[in-house]
């Protein structure tokens, strides 16, 4: 089974360096790349269904293609690594920076290239400190080896490529906020239209893509459309960095074809169940999806198939939650992590999420009233798409919906008992 | 124009607006919080929200922000639609969740935006049952209160202070439910224009700090509309009072004026109304030419006083009256008809009355126009001509801020973002700067948004304006000797001017210098040749300047030689401090000569302690009566409250003494209609003035406009421990306005309306409903007319000489003005609050002068200038050039009247060697 992503990467977990990625192939692509028309690039990345990798699934080419080309086109334009990990359970591009950031540079080179971007920034998690130092010194490397900055690879290319460590917020990985956050602004999420590959960084064309979906981008071009969506299970191109948590066997990262069922991660990979636990449900992608059950383990991990099983695929990276946790107080870690991390922006979020938050404590703590249920619906539906101000709302009320439907029983237990069926009434 | 279904009717609206300014402007009535008229849409509070509909098909339809939406040609949407309106009140219930229920202590209580939009989504029970987030306050200054707790975080707030009027000592910080919006730390906040916080916090977080010391509520107010007399600028204003004190100002919404906002001035300059130093009742002071040198006074009723005053004037030798730039045109027409045309002087030195007279010149006799702040607004490059403009026409200032923004939208409109979409606006322009160019004497406060600024004497200022016109049109004279980064400055200014669709030229009196006003009107005249628009706006110092400029008159030299040379012995002084217009020993000298000074003033001045009589003169809240702007708008105040003692009008006072004097035609002057009438009769260039408001008799439905709420509360008790009996309300003959609640409640003639307010807007929000269109001019137009409009010329009256370039001498400076926002302006100085923020007089120098005469900020010199010696702290004040120092203009001891002039400087250890 191919694996491009991550086959070459060394057993020790440590940085590929320029030499040693050179040597499984690396930059032959961006050589490539670079003698190309952007247009073809673009063409080939769209063909390739690479959908992208941060959780909303949209064709990375497609996404390119609104941006203005042609000589009169405002200038610089901007392509933006989007490293911004922080969603609750995933940690895949910190695997991929920390094992083999060239990857993610030739990524970028060639995708810069695609647009006709002049200036291109990795914009990473303040916490991935490891990821920040093999990132910077795989671009002085770069620089070094006329991979970036003038004239790269003698064909008559330019890209400046920064490393921009975040100051740290959830909100920031919200495309539009990153661009406020790199301008120095608060981070606060922008409308669109205007879409950022018109109106993006410093009101200038600008694609922000996820690092997992860049990284994807030379093996495309080195070996081809046909090649690239060969390696999936699905309509999606390519491979997924998929991850299990929770309290299975083997916790981890494996990188697997598009549309690997939920049952071959959750059973080959992950070992099932520790032992004493039950399966409960999973979250599939990351804090802000909604749970699936038992009966969706044949679902393909892929964009549409998720959706379809009435969850999303988002980052890939699933949470199990088992018999012995309390599930209400699994939804009140979330809503209070989506609470804290609301930019304080709109309205239903700001004070919304808090006022969920603040319920499932009291219920999860015995207090909770019988109409608190329906003040919890009325955010699941309040707090959704459009009426907000961006996703992470609506994001933070996937599971609490879904949860509001699984877990009734528990939830009415709670308060009727006026105390935790699981013994703790424990808040984490 | 679009059609647009809102609950299935079709309504016609604007192209290129969004749905809530739609729905607004079509009188619907759509709660909203963070969109504001003037700072449009950024679609954060979510209580705009409408259902749309893809067509007529669509029965589900999705929320969408109105604000946020285009009223394009065929949207659909419903305001009444179940879903939406529960969305609405889920937001309010939001906000409810953290806002304290303290309406009762609280000021906003009864004006409160966030009340009547509660009120209108219809949120009654609270479900939420947790604890309410708290926050600490802050000191801003003697301004505002502080009250976080009650924020509802529309960050209305930080947009305004911050990205509308430039500030920055005020921002948002932290961030989820607890987004905090003040300063770093306690501390008086810095821009100019903060008091508008007041008004534009949608609840009580920020509130009128002067107004809570002598706190009412609104519908206690007596209000009526009335105009700014701190500037040239003429903001409308509503001021409110209650028992015989002046309360507070609020802003009146005039499309073409002041728009939705007023300078801190503006606002709080107020309380001199309310001021100790008033006078009140007549006075009578025996002068040593009665061979009573006992200097005693005393007060006397009305009637004493103006037999005395006729006495004088029969007995006199000759009288001569000084008028005055701060009085209404009716009070200096009435002197000017008491005295006579060939003995009325303006009561401005020489150089002021000069320059005053040369801009109505300028504008009348050339074809450049001044335009209104709306088209200053509108302005795509700007150059600014020695003035401060900030601290002389504050108002102005931030209409400028707008024109700065013009060519740099461009940016956006070629991204097809919408002009109200703000946010995505600002994105898009970023910190791009457009054509916008000072050239001031020191450092300004709108160089921020300059894209070049040059500092130089006001002939230096003169030379470059030159050369910008030398620039546009090779016919005008060439400036000798410029340097070069001058003249290619020169260029750049002049091609950005001729680039722009509306080229903007803004000058003043702030100089002192002729040649810096003639520069600023070649340049407009040159780009008006071949009848391009181009605008020349120009400052005036007082609130009638104009006025005052146009009714003509000698200047108060002209006055000071009149009594030296014998032809007057006797003057009247209205509503003038003569130690504020020129020379101290020229004014002991000239009071010293007189026999008989009468003043006629509201406040005592070091003038009034000389004059033989002193009439108490009406302030501007408490009369009626007309000003002419630095537009050249005449614009009409009327009367908020009944002085309590013996104080009237100027105006009645000087008909008063006339009637006394047996002119039998002043009997006729029965309200300032009929002095207008006579006043447009004896001079043309005023005969469009009794068209500036209804007269006095007009009625709707027989009945006249209230000045007190129809909620005014406690009318047959407020003086109950007094009388037991109601007190009639005063009559009012002079206008449609009356003393009571009673009259008509409706919509009032666009120029009488006395407060905002329409049923579920009690804040100033209710301004909506008052306008033909969000942001547009109010029903009926705009009130005010323009006295001066350009002419038709075939040879334009280009000024040619050009003064030579400033040289600075050995051993000597020129003082030039420094213009205060707070402390140059002679009545708002007696506010507490701006007393405590103006400066002490100073001498300003820039830093490296400083250094070369080894003097430090704070250190004493000793200031020779005009043969007044000043013992004064040095201050740096940043862009004087070398050889040029500042004065703070109109401070108490500092005159302005007399600069720019040469003078010298010592240190206390001797005369100081340039070194």
């Amino acid at each position: 089974m191919e694996r491009p992503l991550t086959q070459h990467m060394r057993p020790d977990g440590k940085a590929l360096s320029l030499q040693e990625y050179e040597k499984t192939g690396g930059y032959q692509a961006a050589r490539t790349a670079l003698k190309m028309a952007p247009e073809e690039i673009q063409a080939m990345v769209k063909n390739a269904n690479l959908r992208g990798r941060g959780g909303a699934g949209f064709n990375t080419g497609l996404k390119w293609s609104v941006v203005p080309m042609g000589d009169d086109a405002p200038r610089p334009k901007y392509l933006i690594t989007n490293a911004d990990e922080m969603e609750p359970g995933t940690f895949k591009d910190r695997m991929l920076m920390e094992g083999n950031p060239h990857q993610l540079i030739e990524g970028m080179i060639i995708s810069a290239f695609a647009i006709q971007a002049g200036i291109s920034y990795i914009f990473l998690r303040d916490e991935y400190r490891t990821a920040a130092k093999r990132v910077a010194a795989a671009l002085s490397e770069a620089y070094d080896n006329n991979c970036l900055g003038k004239n790269i690879f003698g064909s008559g290319y330019n890209l400046e490529l920064h490393l921009h460590t975040s100051a740290g917020r959830y909100i920031c990985g919200e495309e539009t906020a990153l661009l406020n956050a790199l301008e120095g602004k608060r981070a606060i999420p922008r409308t669109k239209p205007p879409y950022p590959q018109v109106s993006g960084l410093w009101g200038k064309p600008t694609v922000v893509n996820n690092a997992e979906t860049l990284s994807n981008v030379p093996h495309i071009v080195k070996n081809g459309v046909a090649w690239y969506k060969g390696l999936s299970r699905s309509q999606d191109g390519g491979t997924k960095i998929y991850g299990v948590s929770g309290r299975v066997k083997r916790p981890g990262l494996w990188e697997l074809p598009m549309g690997t069922t939920i049952r071959e991660l959750f059973e080959e990979h992950a070992g099932g169940m520790q032992d004493g636990y039950k399966f409960r449900c999973l979250i599939p992608g990351g804090a802000s999806t909604e749970f699936l059950t038992g009966e969706h383990f044949d679902v393909k991990m892929d964009f549409d198939s998720v959706m379809k099983a009435g969850s999303r695929l988002g980052t890939g990276a699933m949470i199990i939650i088992d018999d012995k946790t309390c599930p209400i107080s699994v939804l009140y870690n979330l809503e209070h992590f989506f609470a804290h991390e609301s930019c304080g922006w709109c309205t239903p979020c700001r004070e919304g999420l808090p006022w969920v938050e603040k319920l499932l404590k009291a219920i999860e703590e015995g207090q909770g009233q019988p109409d608190d249920l329906e003040k919890l619906e009325m955010h699941g539906e309040f707090l959704w798409l459009g009426k907000t101000y961006c996703a992470l709302a609506p994001g933070a009320m996937e599971p609490l919906r879904s949860g509001l439907k699984l877990f009734k029983e528990d939830f009415e237990r709670h308060i009727n008992e006026k105390r935790c069926p699981y013994g703790n009434g424990r808040i984490f | 124009m679009a059609t647009i279904y809102i609950d299935n009717k079709p309504y016609e609206v604007k192209d290129g607006n969004n749905l809530l300014h739609a729905c607004l402007s079509l009188g619907f009535n759509v709660p909203y919080f963070c969109w504001h008229p003037a700072m449009h849409s950024v679609g954060a509070c979510r209580q705009c929200a409408v259902k749309q509909f893809k067509d007529e098909k669509d029965t589900r339809g999705r929320i969408v922000m109105s604000c946020m939406t285009p009223a394009s040609d065929g949207t659909r949407i419903s305001i009444d639609d179940p879903e939406v309106k529960a969305f609405r009140a889920s937001i309010i219930e939001w906000f409810m969740t953290n806002h304290p229920h303290d309406c009762p202590v609280c000021d906003e209580g009864g004006e409160c935006h966030l009340q009547d939009m509660t009120q209108m989504t219809g949120h009654v029970y609270r479900r939420f049952r947790f604890k309410k987030r708290t926050y600490n306050n802050q000191y801003l200054g003697p301004f505002l209160t502080h009250e976080m707790n009650r924020c509802i975080q529309c960050y209305r707030c930080v947009r305004f202070y911050r990205d509308y009027a430039g500030g920055r000592d005020f921002d948002v910080f932290a961030s989820h439910n607890h987004v905090y919006f003040g300063r770093h730390e306690d501390g008086v906040l810095q821009n100019e224009f903060s008091g508008n916080l007041v008004e534009v916090c949608p609840t009580g977080v920020f509130d009128d700090k002067t107004f809570n010391k002598h706190y009412t509520r609104k519908w206690d107010l007596q209000t009526a509309p009335s105009i700014c007399v701190h500037c040239g600028v003429g903001c409308n204003t509503i001021p409110g009072e209650r028992y015989g004190r002046l309360r507070r100002i609020r802003n009146r919404y005039n499309g073409e004026v002041n728009r939705y906002f007023l300078c801190d001035r503006g606002r709080y300059g107020y309380e001199f109304v309310n001021s100790d130093r008033r006078i009140r009742r007549p006075l009578l002071r025996p002068t040593p030419h009665d061979g009573d040198s006992s200097g005693g006074e005393s007060t006397v009723a009305g009637e004493e006083a103006l037999r005395h005053i006729a006495d004088l004037l029969y007995f006199g030798a000759g009288v001569i009256g000084i008028g005055s730039p701060r009085a209404s045109l009716e009070a200096n027409f009435a002197l000017r008809s008491l005295v006579g045309p060939e003995h009325f002087y303006s009561g401005t030195s020489d150089t002021d009355s000069r320059l005053v007279a040369m801009i109505i010149d300028i504008l009348s006799k050339g074809p450049a126009r001044s335009p209104s702040l709306l088209e200053v607004e509108s302005a795509d490059a700007v150059f600014v001509l020695g003035e401060d403009v900030t601290n002389t026409a504050p108002v102005l200032a931030l209409a400028l801020r707008r024109s700065a923004r013009q060519k740099p939208m461009e940016a956006a409109r070629k991204q097809h973002i919408p002009c109200w979409d703000d946010a995505a606006t600002r994105n898009a322009i970023q910190d791009a700067k457009g054509p916008f160019y000072i050239a001031a004497p020191y450092s300004t406060r709108l160089e921020d948004l300059s894209a070049h600024s040059y500092h130089a004497a006001p002939d230096d200022l003169a030379r470059l304006g030159f050369a910008v016109a030398h620039e546009l049109n090779k016919a005008l004279p060439y400036v000798e000797g410029l340097p070069e980064q001058v003249r290619s400055l020169a260029g750049s200014i002049a091609g950005a001017l001729k680039d722009a669709q509306r080229p903007l030229i803004v000058s003043g009196t702030g100089c002192g210098s002729e040649a810096v006003i003639q520069a600023a009107a070649d340049i407009a005249w040159a780009l008006s040749n071949g009848g391009r628009r181009a605008d020349l706006c120009f400052t005036a110092p007082e609130c009638n300047s104009l006025g005052l400029g146009l009714m003509g008159g000698h200047s108060l030299d002209g006055a000071f030689r009149a009594v030296q040379e014998g032809a007057a012995d006797t003057v009247i002084i209205l509503e003038n401090d003569l130690y504020r217009r020129a020379d101290e020993g020229a004014v002991n000298n000239f009071l010293g000569r007189v026999k008989h000074a009468v003043i006629i003033d509201h406040l005592t001045t070091p003038t009034s302690h000389k004059a033989e009589a002193a009439l108490p003169a009406a302030a501007f809240a408490e009369a009626d009566g007309t000003l002419v702007n630095s537009e050249g708008r005449a614009q009409r105040f009327y009367q908020v409250f009944v002085p309590e003692g013996g104080i009237q009008e100027s105006w009645r006072w000087l008909r008063d003494i006339m009637i006394t004097t047996r002119r039998a035609y002043a009997r006729e002057w029965e309200n300032p209609d009929a002095v207008m009438a006579a006043l447009a009769e004896a001079l043309p260039v005023f005969k469009q003035i009794q068209d500036i408001a209804p007269p006095a008799g007009f009625r709707i439905a027989g009945m006249k406009i209230p000045r007190q709420h129809q909620r005014y509360s406690g009318r047959t008790a407020m003086f109950a421990d007094i009388t037991v009996f109601e007190p009639r309300p005063p009559k009012d003959p002079d206008s449609p306005l009356s003393f009571t609640m009673e009259g008509y409640q409706g919509r009032p003639p666009s120029p009488l309306i006395p407060r905002f307010w329409s049923p579920g807007w009690n804040s100033v929000q209710a301004v909506n409903k008052f306008q033909s269109e969000v942001g547009g001019p109010l029903h009926g137009g705009d009130p005010g007319k323009r006295l001066l409009e350009p002419a038709e010329v075939k040879e334009i009256p280009f000024f040619k000489a050009i003064p030579g370039a400033f040289v600075s001498r050995k051993g000597e400076w020129l003082f030039i003005p420094v213009y205060h926002l707070f402390g140059s302006e002679e009545m708002s100085i007696l506010s507490p609050g701006i007393a405590e923020l103006s400066p002490r007089p100073y001498l300003g120098l820039n830093l490296e002068e400083a250094n070369n005469l080894q003097v430090s900020a704070g250190e004493e010199i000793e200031v020779n200038v005009n043969g007044a010696v000043y013992q004064l702290p040095v201050r740096h004040v940043p862009g004087l050039p070398a050889g040029v120092a500042g004065l703070p203009a109109g401070l108490p001891g500092v005159h302005k009247a007399t600069l720019p002039a040469w003078g010298s400087l010592s240190k206390t250890s001797g005369m100081v060697e340039v070194v």
